[in-house]
């Protein structure tokens, strides 16, 4: 049992890396401190992998050293190249690896028992490790196909619009029941020898499908509360696999990274007012889409401003909110957008720029883009610490953001989006609507009121060709 | 260890978990995405231990398989990670 009965010191390593990856999360309370943060993490993995090494005969060392070099590498090369707009679709192929990982483990600890010290004194693998094994593979297989379909929506290989097939709830739910039972039956059959119960193969296949099944009905809005839940499953899948090994840096981590993804879940799902339920019933967007397609529109009176007007405005304005959405990191914009905020400061403007939690495609990843044009974080305000700030601020100007700033959220008791929390852009003295046309609506297919609105100048054009306009206005 | 005490490390950690996440600013919400990810490949302990085993080639070279699986992303992770937290710059006051 040679995986069970380790020395004192052993079980000290794994618990000080255990620790450093609290210390590592603990770290990003703060730009400030998160630096350091990831190096705690990076010396946790470290003293996590050579104790490992260190402690088991290694017959193999060269294949796994050539191993890590080829994974190593692959995944530096990636962290280096990847666009910043494209970290959604690069965390969630992430998370398909982890998955897949833990599949492969839980197979060879199935194969070779021995070797993970969970061989009883009959040669049979013990009960509560078929249980261990069987849970651990079959979120491993779940996280594996949830996370390929995500990466596929998010990348554009597969349409974001939901995929409803008949029936889902009744086929998800029954596959479900299905693991379950077949856990508790591999968990008590008599077949329990290394590689002899064929049960274990089913598990794997049907949480395959699962994965598969869950993710496919999720429309594109509300990828940022999948890729949450998948990171939420990869921690859930290391701390299955820690209760099998009965190693406590994996059941810490997984644990921090469980609970980590079930928060980011949940903030996601209370940014749009969408219960987590509801999410994962899938749907979301087919239904909406169909209905603004139907009805024939009104046609109300708005404004429509120009670069030059957006220019004189804001130079003469004392205070400028900057409500950025995705549509403005389509465009690329992020660059010039800092430049208009710089030549405004140079004219005494206070610029500040609020982000809502899902202006990205993932928890936080405004911020990412922002950071990467070099905007200061602490320029950067968030939902309610800035929401208060509107009735004082004289111009607010939303580039590429429009659900997020419709106040149906707050009146219409009919609208998709009733409920959720959006900023009170209508108590700005000027708005200023980037947009590209009055044609296209945000995710939730529903009209805005502010575009008609008498303080609001809708500015039509592509994102980054009207700052530029402006930045151009501005320097004259 | 027995079953217990594994379980109760597990519950602890949940509880330290929720309260750690819960500190992070949600302006870094993305780089806890990509360091949680890079941690949760901690699982490469199983791998390892699978690698280095002897007795069942397959599952050495199921091992092998995670091993490079998890390295991908304990260096994507890590090093995509500290390449979002350095873009994040306070203000110069010149």
């Amino acid at each position: 049992m040679e995986g069970h009965s380790v020395s004192p010191w052993v079980a000290v390593a794994y618990l000080i890396a255990g620790v450093c990856f609290i210390l590592a999360l603990r770290g990003l309370s703060s730009p400030a401190t998160s630096r350091r943060g990831n190096r705690y993490g990076m010396l946790g993995m470290g003293i996590a992998v050579v104790t490992t090494l260190v402690t088991h005969q290694i017959a193999s060392l060269p294949e796994i050293l050539v191993a890590i070099a080829i994974g190593g590498a692959i995944g530096f090369v990636i962290a280096r190249r990847i666009k910043m707009t494209d970290m959604p679709q690069l965390v969630a192929a992430f998370h398909s690896l982890v998955g897949l990982a833990a599949v492969l483990v839980a197979a060879a600890a199935f194969l070779n028992p021995e070797a993970f010290g969970i061989l009883g004194a009959n040669g049979n693998i013990l009960p509560v490790s078929r249980v261990e094994m069987a849970l651990g593979v079959a979120i491993g297989a779940i996280t594996f196909s949830g996370s390929v379909i995500a990466f596929a929506k998010l990348n554009g290989n597969m349409s974001g619009a939901p995929i409803l097939l008949p029936g889902r709830h009744v086929i998800n739910l029954g596959t479900l029941a299905a693991i379950l039972v077949l856990t508790a039956l591999f968990a008590h059959s008599g077949a329990a020898g290394p590689g002899e119960n064929p049960l274990f193969w089913v598990i794997v296949g049907l949480a395959f499908a699962i994965g598969f099944l869950l993710i496919i009905p999720i429309g594109g809005a509300d990828m940022p509360v999948v890729v949450s839940m998948l990171n939420s499953y990869s921690g859930w899948a290391a701390a299955a696999m820690g209760f099998t090994l009965h190693n406590t840096a994996m059941i810490v981590t997984g644990a921090l990274v469980g609970s980590s993804g079930a928060i980011l879940s949940y903030i996601m799902c209370r940014a749009m007012n969408r219960s987590f339920l509801s999410v994962i019933a899938g749907g979301f967007g087919a239904d909406a889409g169909a209905a603004s397609g139907g009805e024939a529109k009104e046609q109300r009176p708005w404004k429509r401003g120009s670069a030059e007007d957006a220019a004189f405005l804001m130079k003469e304005a004392e205070s400028v909110i900057i409500i950025p959405g995705y549509g403005m990191a389509v465009a690329q914009a992020q660059h010039v957008l800092r430049e208009m905020a710089d030549q405004l400061k140079k004219h005494g403007v206070g610029v500040k720029y609020a982000i809502h939690p899902v202006a990205g495609r993932m928890p936080g990843h405004m911020n990412v883009l922002l950071a990467e044009a070099n905007v200061p974080y602490d320029e950067v305000f968030e939902l309610e610490d800035i929401n208060g700030e509107f009735a004082q601020c004289d111009v607010a100007f939303i580039i590429g953001a429009n659900d997020v700033v419709n106040p149906a959220a707050r009146t219409d008791k009919t609208s998709p989006i009733y409920g959720m929390p959006v900023f009170d852009v209508e108590k700005a003295k000027t708005i200023f609507f980037v947009k590209r046309s009055m044609g296209g609506q945000g995710y939730a297919g529903v009209d805005n009121d502010v575009f008609y609105m008498d303080q609001t100048m809708m500015l039509l054009a592509d994102a980054k060709k009207m700052v530029e306009d402006i930045n151009k206005a501005l320097a004259e | 260890m027995d079953f217990v005490s594994i379980l109760s490390i597990f519950v602890l950690a949940c509880f330290v978990g929720y309260y750690v996440v819960w500190s992070v600013t949600p302006a870094l919400h993305t780089p806890l995405m990509a360091v949680t990810n890079a941690i949760s490949s901690v699982i490469v302990v199983g791998a390892l231990v699978a690698s280095a085993a002897s007795g069942s080639p397959i599952g050495k070279w199921l091992g092998l398989g995670a091993v490079v699986l998890a390295s991908v992303n304990i260096f994507g992770g890590f090093a995509v990670t500290e390449r979002m937290l350095a873009m994040y710059k306070k203000k110069d006051r010149k």
